[in-house]
């Protein structure tokens, strides 16, 4: 009676002391954490602002997430559709529209702004895709972001025979493979300038109201290089995204 | 950061952050009021001045980007192309409140340097980004027509 009323004793000391053992590491960790967060909330806004530009940005899957899929042209399409969530994206598709105009947006800072809306103030292509005569695009976008003014080197729009509005994946597909709507490039000159090309690049740097492309350029740069590699299949023009 | 900008032909050297709005540095480092701050997001053109000949908006252009360019306000704006324009925007009477003049008019005139004979929809188009809100638009399209039969 007496070992049992020890053991009892012995036991519920040791729960105490492993409680207390638990407790002491939670409020620890706990200690961390708010140092953390009091760190983090005292940098300058600037600092955050360059660190975490956007919230929301989609992933893109790596190349590597593809090597499941044996079949090299099915294999291949399915990386397209992955490079298709980068062309399709507003930051691309915005500065190819099928009109004479750009759009905006959206502004994801804003609830409800949603979807891009036409540039304000109006601007058109003009005669070289760099806007008319006194209101061209470097009338105010820098070869880099100012505020909540997006730029980057050589800021423009897209031909009228690169638009991508309202195409389907295949639609696009095709048309980026073809010199008389690329611009005259060839197969290795399009991949080096989805891989390079800054304004391309812009894509992943746009202002903190804007949501970057997927992933980064060169995750994407690495999918469109195995893409052209695997003979660039396209899906067909009329499926739908 | 200490920078060399020179404005209207004249280097001034200024002691500025290097992202500081070139609209800051030509008000209030040098006085020179008649670009004048509307939005400060280059949504509304009153702030127009030229940088190497080209339209640009001073709000959100950040001095660090400004070194060795030729930087023109509404103060030494000149030219066959300023002075048709002068002379246009006073025969018509163009502005009403003039809040937004300095920018319409550094518009108007690399409008018509690269069109000698502008359609209504050449000076929409190229005035789109100057807002007026006094709504003097048909007298500013009038006095760029005026000027620019001045011009020949």
């Amino acid at each position: 009676m007496n070992d049992r009323y020890t053991n009892t004793i012995a036991r519920l000391i040791l729960s105490l002391l492993v409680c207390a053992s638990v407790l002491a590491t939670a409020c620890n960790k706990q200690k961390k954490r708010t140092e953390t967060t009091e760190q983090t909330q005292t940098q300058p806004r600037k600092a955050e602002r360059a660190d975490k530009p956007n919230v929301k940005q989609e992933k893109l899957r790596a190349l590597d997430e593809f090597s499941s899929i044996k079949d090299e042209k099915e294999r291949a399409l399915a990386i397209y559709d992955e490079i298709d969530t980068v062309l399709s994206h507003p930051r691309c598709v915005n500065c190819h529209p099928a009109g004479d105009s750009p759009y905006q947006g959206p502004d994801i800072t804003r609830i409800g702004d949603t979807s891009p809306k036409p540039h304000q103030p109006l601007v058109v292509r003009g005669e070289d895709g760099f806007g008319a005569a006194g209101m061209r695009c470097e009338t105010c976008h820098g070869e880099a972001n100012f505020e909540n003014v997006p730029g980057s080197p050589g800021w423009h729009l897209a031909p009228i025979e690169m638009a991508w509005e309202g195409k389907t994946p295949g639609a696009i597909c095709e048309q980026i493979k073809d010199p008389e709507r690329n611009g005259g490039k060839t197969l290795a000159q399009l991949t080096e300038h989805m891989q390079h090309d800054a304004l391309v690049g812009y894509g992943w740097n746009p202002p903190a109201h804007l949501q970057p492309a997927p992933g980064s350029q060169k995750i994407f740069g690495e999918l469109f290089a195995a893409w052209i590699e695997a003979g660039a299949p396209c899906p067909p023009i009329d499926r739908p995204r | 950061m200490s920078i060399t900008l020179t404005i209207n032909g004249t280097p001034h050297t200024v002691e500025a952050e290097p992202d500081t709005p070139l609209l800051w540095v030509l008000r209030d480092h040098l006085g020179l009021t008649g670009t004048k701050f509307g939005c400060g997001v280059a949504q509304c053109g009153a702030c127009t001045v030229h940088v190497d000949g080209k339209t640009r908006r001073s709000c959100v252009t950040p001095i660090s980007t400004l070194s060795g360019k030729q930087i023109t306000t509404i103060e030494g704006l000149e030219g066959p192309e300023a002075d048709a324009v002068r002379e246009a925007w006073l025969d018509i009477d163009v502005p009403q409140c003039g809040y937004c003049q300095a920018g319409q008019i550094m518009a108007a005139v690399k409008l018509l340097e690269k069109q000698r004979n502008p359609s209504d929809e050449d000076i929409d188009l190229g005035m789109s980004g100057n807002i007026c809100r006094c709504g003097t638009y048909m007298r500013i399209r009038a006095a760029i027509k005026q000027a620019a039969e001045d011009l020949g």
